[in-house]
């Protein structure tokens, strides 16, 4: 178990693509850290860069008390699971998960003693002696978490491992893989482009975008006061509605002329971007007329998409609650709008 | 597998004709005509042949000339299939850790596969002539006086490196394509869980290639044992004497320069019987066990 420390990481590929902007972070002893961001945001750079598959362009990477990055990635005391599970595919379940202690000269019975408690924990004791082609997805990804387990590394690094499985299945491992962490208490990186999976797993989530770090915070943060409208529309489903409008005398005007019953911070003026979370709005109350067009049945809740003084918006509204198309009245909680600036998308 | 459903039993049959008389004609009738003329003396001449039983066979397992011969073959078969499968490994993990310039090195080193046996025999020739060949040259400077064509130790040394390096080039190409079939996240994952690159090569890597491997034994067997005839006969320069040659080339030489078509059959019928042994050793035994999916 270790803390992992980042200093002024940099990575620009030998074609002159920068892929990580240079960023600094912290990740404490124990920790669960989510990467989350769009494709090709660099967070799967920044996650091999740590594993040692990557070459660090610029800046300085240690994992406990060891700078490591000249280090080779079996000396890294890490352990990696990824996406396709990447499994040895002539070696048995126990082979597969053994390998790695068996090239750190543990004994043959040490080994076969870790891989039984591994497969106990993972329900795979009666599979030891398969192949992984003779696995469903499922126990071919808790097969690969088990070979991560028993080499007890300083660090889990993941990288998109549930991405292959069918939703259900998903979902159960999302708990799976989460109640292991906190038993085993290691630090764990993981990387995912799913925000349910970095709400729900993250002790604290670092949303990248475009090789640069949008935001770093708690699941509550980043979706309470996203920092820029990239993480505001990125986090949270449906996603928050952007408008834009003019700010005069703290007095927010749609840019189709329509008053919002809301009041801006005291230093913005001008051109500004307005962000609501469509579970923040309530119908038939307040005078802000919503147009509706579609309304999308999700069964706890339903989605009513529209317009609002011209520009796209969206409602999420409870299941007892009726709705059909039309103009209807809708009520804004002032509290639950986040003001950015029109030039950068930042927050005010 | 899907399976084709023919409402017509005559149309299955009636695709399967061109195909089939293919093989009849240059396998199934040569073959049969080969088997009934190894039980026959047949006149040099082509004036009638004499029955005489096994007897092609019995002289054939006497013969210590057929011996000689046929441990030469075992011994060029093995060295063969060996060097180039092993060189051309080394130089297919090499080229696969190189980014830039693969594809131009792969080109000149399949040009290679591109010429014919009795070319890359006569390239041998010039190669290990007496008076200019530049490896005769070179051996030369190791004290080594080099001698095709009359020293059987040497004729058969010239062979065995023209035979390698005109099969590499197609090993080559299977190994690389089969190193660049192995997902990068399994070698990645080695990479995490071994330290050592060589033993990653024999614990992973090697068992993933193992499919391409065995095919690629089996294409260097035959090979060896049959399509070499070209580079052998271009490199004896017509002189079989006291020169090493394959059984392939025996059956040549007894059949149509000593004129023994009986004899010459019951050796292509052994040849055959190999073949079919070897055959059913690729698919029976080991193809099964190799394959993970």
């Amino acid at each position: 178990m270790a803390q992992v420390l980042l200093e002024g990481i940099h990575k620009v590929y030998p074609n002159g693509f920068e892929a990580v902007q240079t960023c600094s972070f912290t990740i404490q002893d124990g920790e669960f850290v989510v990467l989350v961001g769009p494709s090709g945001c660099g967070k799967s750079t920044l996650l091999r860069m740590i594993a040692g598959l990557e070459e660090i362009t610029e800046g300085t990477l240690s994992i406990g008390d060891r700078v490591v990055n000249d280090v080779d990635p079996a000396d890294r005391n890490i352990a990696m699971v990824f996406q396709n599970y990447a499994l040895y595919p002539h070696m048995t379940v126990a082979k597969n998960m053994g390998y790695g202690l068996k090239n750190r000269g543990i004994s043959k019975a040490a080994i076969e003693a870790k891989v039984r408690e591994a497969a106990d924990m993972l329900n795979l004791s009666d599979y030891l002696d398969r192949r992984p082609s003779q696995l469903s997805g499922g126990q071919r990804q808790r097969v690969a978490m088990g070979r991560a387990i028993v080499r007890q590394p300083d660090l889990f690094l993941f990288d998109e491992p549930l991405s292959n499985l069918d939703a259900k299945l998903r979902n159960q491992m999302r708990i799976e893989v989460r109640a292991l962490q906190r038993r085993l208490g290691t630090t764990a990186v993981y990387v995912t482009h799913d925000q349910v999976e970095a709400m729900t797993m993250a002790d604290r989530i670092i949303v990248l975008n475009g090789g640069r770090i949008e935001q770093i915070g708690t699941p509550k943060e980043i979706y309470n006061t996203p920092a820029s409208t990239f993480v505001a529309s990125f986090m949270g489903a449906p996603p928050m509605n952007v408008l834009n409008a003019t700010v005069s005398d703290q007095q927010v005007t749609l840019d189709a002329g329509l008053e919002l019953p809301v009041s801006a911070p005291a230093a913005s003026s001008g051109p500004i971007l307005v962000g609501i979370r469509p579970e923040d709005l309530t119908l038939g109350e307040g005078t802000t007329p919503f147009d509706v067009q579609i309304v999308e049945e999700l069964g706890a809740q339903r989605l009513l998409h529209g317009t609002l003084g011209g520009q796209a918006f969206s409602v999420n509204v409870n299941k007892d609650h009726e709705a059909g198309t039309g103009t209807i009245p809708v009520g804004i909680n002032p509290g639950a709008v986040h003001f950015f600036s029109r030039e950068d998308g930042f927050r005010i | 597998m899907k399976r084709a459903g023919f409402t017509n039993p005559w149309l299955p049959i009636l695709l399967l004709v061109p195909q089939l008389s293919i093989i009849a004609v240059f396998f199934y009738w040569p073959a049969a005509w080969a088997i009934q003329s190894s039980f026959y003396l047949q006149d040099p001449f082509g004036f009638g042949s004499t029955y005489v039983g096994a007897e092609n066979y019995t002289d054939i397992a006497e013969s210590t000339e057929y011996r000689k011969v046929a441990w030469f073959t075992v011994y060029f078969t093995a060295i063969v299939t060996f060097l180039s499968l092993s060189i051309a490994l080394l130089l297919a993990v090499k080229a696969d850790n190189v980014l830039r310039g693969a594809k131009t090195y792969r080109t000149l080193l399949m040009w290679v596969y591109a010429i014919a046996p009795p070319v890359a025999g006569f390239l041998g020739i010039m190669f290990f002539d007496q008076s200019h060949g530049p490896l005769t040259r070179f051996f030369g400077f190791f004290g080594w006086d080099f001698k095709l064509g009359v020293d059987y130790f040497d004729t058969a040394t010239a062979m065995i490196i023209v035979a390698v390096w005109k099969q590499i080039p197609v090993n080559f190409i299977f190994f690389l394509s089969g190193l660049q079939s192995i997902p990068r996240a399994v070698r990645e994952a080695a990479l995490i869980d071994n330290g050592s690159g060589f033993r990653r090569f024999w614990d992973v890597t090697f068992p993933l290639l193992a499919p391409t491997a065995f095919f690629l034994l089996i294409i260097n067997i035959t090979y060896a044992m049959f399509d070499t005839f070209g580079i052998i006969d271009t490199m004896m320069k017509g002189e079989p004497g006291a020169n090493p040659m394959t059984l392939v080339y025996k059956v040549y030489i007894d059949g149509f320069r000593g004129n023994d078509l009986g004899g010459s059959s019951a050796q292509s019928v052994i040849l055959m019987v190999l073949v079919l042994v070897l055959t059913i050793f690729q698919f029976r035994l080991i193809e099964r066990r190799i394959h993970y999916t």
